[in-house]
């Protein structure tokens, strides 16, 4: 039985889809924070069957939760301070993510004025839809 | 300050009093002739048009305002390599308001977030070209009093063409509104058009590929080009391009009050003969354009004479 120590302050997230925590890890620029994480996969999960989790010791504010909620706001985030948990925080799908995902529509305005952000706004919340500010081009996961 | 970029940016009430305006400004033209004395409309086009930049001068003109601006890439700064932002920031300094045509989509809106004058969307790329919803809309309502309890026929290239695209989805907001999409199968509505449009508000429709069939029924026929610049094979677009062409023949399947509306320009999907057909209003629509063009310089300037 492999075990993976508690953490003092930072973010454990849970129930990420098994398979999926490199990717979280690349999408937050995780590796950015040089902090201590576990990446951890394939653990037996009762509601997954199996399931990937992180955990991130760091100081609390430094990951973008509205990131996260953009990736898959099923995920369940744990806030812990002195080794305890201080908040379990919900996610939402945020109305508008900065400079996280790019636009692939080649008529894009943003194809060639790249100095503006990319950003994109929720459409349609019950079909997890996001397009383009610009171009209104839909985001295909 | 208000833009406009696309047509759902106006009200359903604000676009009422916009085209109640227009309607003014059609029957009492001498009363708005120095609304805009003093004032200057760039008009930016990055790529060719000429109904509607000709369409926005004259506007201007005819408030008494005057024009600047250019009608090709080339002839601008943008061919030294200048953003839509950087040009757009020095526009404050030299005209009143901006009328921008851009190629890439979303351009519009740049220039609206760096824009110390109001910006109107001119066309951007397959995106919006709200002004010529609004001429169609405000032909729409000029002929039939009101904009409800119709059966709109919108007929050839539904896939690309950005007027059809725009017009269901500003005439969705009416109510009793049912559509007859008539094209051939490789040019139907993109489905975001039939799902987020259509579907979501329960608007009634249905797709089919033959115009005689549907012509019966229609109260309203919207015809479209279909544009050489979107195929890839010369073979495939010529195929296209003699798929639809409304004739006297076809026409005599109309009711006798149908009415035939086209943006512009036309190639060959309208025989000439048709114009001469009282329910031929294509004409008549580039000339509506003008007034509501007018109507939203006045409105956006915020003069004495603004719609709302």
């Amino acid at each position: 039985m492999l075990t993976i120590s508690g953490i003092h302050e930072g973010y454990v997230l849970d129930h990420i889809k098994a398979g999926m925590a490199q990717k979280v890890y690349k999408d937050m620029k995780l590796d950015e924070l040089h902090c201590t994480i576990a990446m951890i996969m394939n653990v037996h999960s009762n509601k997954l069957g199996k399931k990937d989790m992180l955990k991130i010791e760091c100081p609390i504010g430094s990951i973008n939760l509205d990131v996260l909620g953009f990736i898959d706001h099923n995920i369940t985030v744990d806030i812990i301070k002195d080794e305890k948990i201080i908040e379990k925080r919900p996610l939402h799908m945020p109305k508008l993510i900065t400079n996280v995902i790019s636009c692939k529509n080649p008529r894009c305005i943003t194809t060639t004025e790249q100095e503006l952000d990319q950003v994109f706004f929720l459409a349609d919340e019950e079909n997890e839809v996001y397009r383009c500010k610009y171009c209104e081009e839909k985001y295909s996961r | 300050m208000r833009h406009l970029m696309s047509p759902l940016d106006f009200s359903v009430s604000e676009l009422e009093k916009l085209m109640d305006l227009g309607d003014d400004i059609e029957k009492n033209p001498q009363k708005y002739a120095h609304a805009c004395d003093g004032m200057r409309l760039a008009t930016c086009f990055y790529e060719p048009s000429t109904r509607t930049r000709l369409s926005f001068e004259s506007a201007m003109l005819r408030l008494g305002g005057s024009v600047l601006g250019f009608s090709e890439a080339g002839s601008s700064s943008a061919a030294k390599g200048e953003s839509v932002s950087d040009t757009i920031k020095v526009m404050g300094a030299y005209a009143n308001i901006v009328a921008i045509r851009h190629p890439k989509e979303g351009a519009p809106l740049v220039a609206s977030i760096n824009s110390d004058v109001p910006v109107i969307n001119a066309g951007d790329g397959g995106h919006q070209h709200p002004t010529q919803t609004l001429t169609d809309l405000h032909t729409i309502r000029s002929l039939t009093g009101k904009i409800e309890n119709l059966t709109i026929g919108l007929c050839g290239d539904l896939k690309f063409g950005r007027t059809v695209h725009s017009l269901i989805t500003a005439l969705a907001r009416y109510n009793n509104i049912r559509f007859i999409l008539i094209s051939p199968e490789e040019l139907k509505i993109p489905d975001y058009i039939r799902e987020d449009v259509l579907k979501k508000n329960n608007i009634p429709y249905e797709e089919v590929v033959s115009l005689e069939e549907a012509m019966p029924k229609l109260d309203i026929l919207y015809m479209t080009r279909i544009q050489r610049e979107r195929f890839f094979n010369e073979e495939e677009y010529l195929r296209m391009r003699g798929f639809y062409i409304l004739d006297k023949e076809k026409m005599s399947l109309a009711k006798e009050k149908m009415m035939v509306l086209h943006p512009l320009p036309r190639v060959n999907e309208i025989s000439t003969a048709v114009d001469k057909d009282p329910r031929a209003f294509y004409f008549k629509q580039a000339e509506k354009g003008v007034y509501i063009r007018m109507a939203l310089i006045l409105t956006l300037l915020e003069t004495e004479f603004k719609a709302f």
